[in-house]
C-alpha cells in the first residue's frame, strides 16, 4: 500500500475551522509565521484551507443548489487516485487493477450506507442528468413493448422533462401532474393517473428550486400497489434529508456527487435488485457496472464521491443544526419585510434551499445589486433565459412574481456573518430598487395593478 | 500568405468569441446609470404641463413610467422623470433616456430611436427590447402632453 503525506494536515481539522476559513466574501488574514505553503499553491500548509487570497475576493456563495464547494477531506481523498493509485479498477489481472477495485468497491458500499442500499445496487454514472436520462429512458425502452405510459410532475428538473419529451417522439405517453400551491403533488391524482400500461412514475424528492420535499414514503406505497416502478429524482435530497429506498419502496434513484460537497461529474443511479428492475442500458460496452453502464469507472471521482457520502452520514447531524438555524434566521429576516413571500411548502421544505419572492422588484435587477453574493433566480440550466421559472409557474404564481423570486442555498461552509451580511445588503437594496419601481409607488397610492390595462409586448 | 490569412481569421474568430462570452456581463454605462439612475422620482400627473408615459406589464417583467413637464410656450421639455421595474439595462435604457430628452423640443423627443439608445448603452441584442421600451415611454408620454393640451385648448 502506498501511504500519502500531500495534504495530511487536512484530515484532522474540524468542519468549524474549515467554515471560518472558507467565507470567502470576508477576507481573513493568513497567520505567517511557521510553516509556508510552497510558491503559488493554492493551499495553505498552516490552515489546511485553500487559501483565499489565491483566487481575490469573492462573492458570498449562497448558491448552494447549483453546486457545494468540495469538502477539503474529499479532495484529501481524491488525491491519492491522482498521484500513485492509478490502476484501472477493471484490471483483474495485476495488483494495480485490484487496489483501485477495493477503492470503489468501498465508496460503493459509503454511497449505498446513506440510503439504506446494497452496494450492488449502485450503478455509478457521470452525474444526476445521466441517472435520470438512463433510469427513464432505460425502463420505458425495456418494458415499452407492453407499457408505454410514464408519470411525472411539472415541477421536475429540466433534464427529467426533456427525457419524456423524447419518449414523447418515440411514442410513449406521459402524463405531468400538476402541484398544488405548496408545491406537493396529489396523491389522489397520482393514483387516479395511474393505468394498465404505466411502467414509471418519476417524481423528486426535494426541488431544486424551491427546496419542497414530496411524501415519497406515501408516493412509493401507491406505485408498489400497482406494480408501477418508482424513480426519484434525489439530486438536491441525497445525504441532506432522510431518505431509506426500503421504506420509500424506491425503485430507481438518481444521486449526484458535487451536491454533496464532493467532485463534479460523478452521480450514481440505485436500480433495485429485488424485485428487479431491468433497464435497456443508454452507454453500451466492456459491460462494466452490471452492464447498465459501461466504460471504465474515473476512481478519483468515484472515491471522492463515496468520501462525500461518507461525509455526510458522519456530518448529519451537525449539518441539519448548522443548516436549520441559519436557513430560520435567513427565512425570519427575508419574510419580515413587507410584500415578501416564501414560495413553496413551509412545513415539507429542505431548509438548505429557501425560495423568496420580493414584490415589484424583477429579480435580474435584485440580483444585478447584490453582485457581492452569488444567487440565482431560479435552476442555472434557466438562468440564461428571460422566461420565468416554470417551477414557480407550476405554483400558481402568476409571471410578476415568477418574475421577482430569488434562490438562497446554504450549506455546510456557510457562516453566520455571511448570512448576517446578505440579510443586511438585501433590506438596503430591497428598498432602494422599490423606491425606482413604479409599481410599488402605485400599490402604496392603493391602486389596484390587475386593474390596469397593461401594454404588453 | 494563406496561412496568414487564416490564422489571422482564427485570431478575429476568437476575438468574437470572447465578445459572446462576455455579453452577460453589463456595460460599464449599464452599471453607472443602474448605481446612480438619474432623474428618479414623480410628478404631479394630473398638471396640465405634464405628460405621463406607462409602458410595458408585469407580466413581461418590464414596467416603464417616464414623466415629462414641458414649457407650454416654447414646447420645451423642462423636466424628466421616470421611476422603471424591470432587469439592470432596463433601468439603465429609461435613465439614459431622461437625460438625453431634457432640454429637447417635444418634436426632437419624439424623433428619438431605440438605436441611439442601444448603442449608447451597447445593449446585447437579447436586451434591445428595454430600448424599445424606453422609447415607446418617450414617445407615449409625448402623446399624453399633447392630448392634454388639445383638451385643454378649446376652454381658452
Amino acid at each position: 500500500m502506498y501511504k500519502f503525506r500531500i495534504g495530511a494536515g487536512v484530515r484532522r481539522f474540524s468542519v468549524s475551522a474549515l467554515r471560518r476559513t472558507s467565507s470567502s466574501g470576508v477576507k481573513q488574514a493568513m497567520p505567517t509565521s511557521g510553516a509556508q505553503p510552497p510558491q503559488g499553491s493554492s493551499i495553505s500548509l498552516k490552515s489546511a484551507t485553500r487559501d483565499p487570497s489565491e483566487y481575490g475576493t469573492r462573492p458570498i456563495y449562497l448558491d448552494m443548489q447549483a453546486t457545494t464547494p468540495t469538502d477539503p477531506r474529499v479532495l484529501d481523498k481524491m488525491l491519492e487516485f491522482y498521484t500513485g493509485l492509478y490502476g484501472n479498477p477493471h484490471s483483474s489481472t495485476h495488483a494495480y487493477g485490484w487496489e483501485t477495485d477495493k477503492a470503489v468497491e468501498e465508496a460503493r458500499a459509503n454511497v449505498a450506507a446513506v440510503i439504506g442500499a446494497d452496494p450492488k445496487e449502485i450503478i455509478f454514472t457521470s452525474g444526476a442528468t445521466e441517472c435520470n436520462n438512463m433510469a427513464l429512458k432505460g425502463v420505458a425502452r425495456f418494458y415499452g413493448k407492453s407499457k408505454k405510459h410514464i408519470i411525472t410532475t411539472q415541477t421536475e428538473h429540466k433534464c427529467v422533462l426533456d427525457s419524456c419529451r423524447h419518449l414523447q417522439d418515440e411514442g410513449f405517453e406521459v402524463t405531468y401532474l400538476p402541484v398544488n400551491s405548496d408545491g406537493l403533488i396529489d396523491l389522489e391524482l397520482l393514483e387516479k393517473a395511474i393505468r394498465k400500461d404505466t411502467c414509471l412514475v418519476s417524481v423528486m424528492a426535494v426541488n431544486n428550486e424551491i427546496g419542497v420535499i414530496q411524501p415519497l414514503e406515501d408516493i412509493g406505497r401507491i406505485c408498489r400497489s400497482h406494480k408501477v416502478f418508482f424513480h426519484t429524482d434525489a439530486a438536491q435530497a441525497y445525504g441532506k434529508i432522510p431518505i431509506d429506498v426500503n421504506k420509500c419502496n424506491i425503485d430507481l434513484m438518481s444521486i449526484s456527487s458535487h451536491k454533496i460537497y464532493g467532485p463534479m461529474g460523478v452521480g450514481a443511479t440505485f436500480v433495485r435488485r429485488r424485485p428487479r428492475v431491468r433497464l435497456d442500458p443508454i452507454i453500451n460496452g466492456g459491460g462494466q457496472e452490471r452492464g447498465l453502464r459501461s466504460g471504465t469507472l474515473a476512481p478519483p471521482l468515484v472515491c471522492g464521491f463515496g468520501e462525500a457520502a461518507r461525509l455526510m452520514v458522519q456530518e448529519y447531524d451537525a449539518d441539519q443544526a448548522h443548516i436549520r438555524a441559519l436557513s430560520t434566521k435567513l427565512m425570519d429576516a427575508l419574510l419580515s419585510m413587507d410584500h415578501t413571500q416564501l414560495n413553496g411548502s413551509r412545513i415539507h421544505r429542505y431548509p438548505g434551499c429557501v425560495n423568496v419572492s420580493f414584490a415589484y422588484i424583477e429579480g435580474e435587477s435584485l440580483l444585478m445589486a447584490l453582485k457581492d453574493i452569488a444567487l440565482s433566480s431560479g435552476s442555472a440550466c434557466t438562468s440564461a433565459s428571460l422566461e420565468p421559472s416554470y417551477v414557480l409557474h407550476a405554483l400558481g404564481a402568476d409571471d410578476a412574481l415568477a418574475h421577482s423570486s430569488i434562490r438562497f442555498g446554504i450549506g455546510r461552509f456557510t457562516t453566520e456573518a455571511e448570512v448576517d451580511y446578505v440579510i443586511q445588503a438585501l433590506t438596503e437594496r430591497v428598498k432602494f430598487l422599490r423606491e425606482l419601481s413604479p409599481l410599488w409607488e402605485m400599490v402604496n397610492e392603493g391602486i389596484d395593478l390587475n386593474s390596469i390595462e397593461w401594454a404588453g409586448h | 500568405m494563406f496561412a496568414r490569412n487564416l490564422l489571422r481569421q482564427g485570431v478575429r474568430s476568437r476575438v468574437a468569441l470572447a465578445n459572446v462570452s462576455s455579453r452577460r456581463l453589463y456595460h460599464p454605462k449599464v452599471i453607472d446609470h443602474y448605481q446612480n439612475p438619474r432623474n428618479v422620482g414623480t410628478m404631479d400627473k394630473n398638471l396640465t404641463n405634464v405628460g405621463t408615459g406607462l409602458v410595458g406589464a408585469p407580466a413581461c417583467g418590464d414596467v416603464m413610467r417616464l414623466q415629462i413637464k414641458v414649457n407650454d410656450e416654447t414646447g420645451v421639455i423642462e423636466d424628466v422623470k421616470f421611476k422603471t421595474f424591470g432587469c439592470g439595462s432596463a433601468i439603465a435604457s429609461s435613465s439614459f433616456a431622461t437625460e438625453l430628452v431634457k432640454g429637447m423640443t417635444l418634436e426632437e423627443a419624439a424623433n428619438i430611436k431605440n438605436t441611439m439608445i442601444a448603442k449608447e448603452l451597447s445593449l446585447p441584442p437579447v436586451k434591445l427590447h428595454c430600448s424599445m421600451l424606453a422609447e415607446d415611454a418617450i414617445k407615449s408620454a409625448i402623446k399624453d402632453y399633447k392630448a392634454k393640451r388639445g383638451n385643454r385648448k378649446p376652454t381658452m
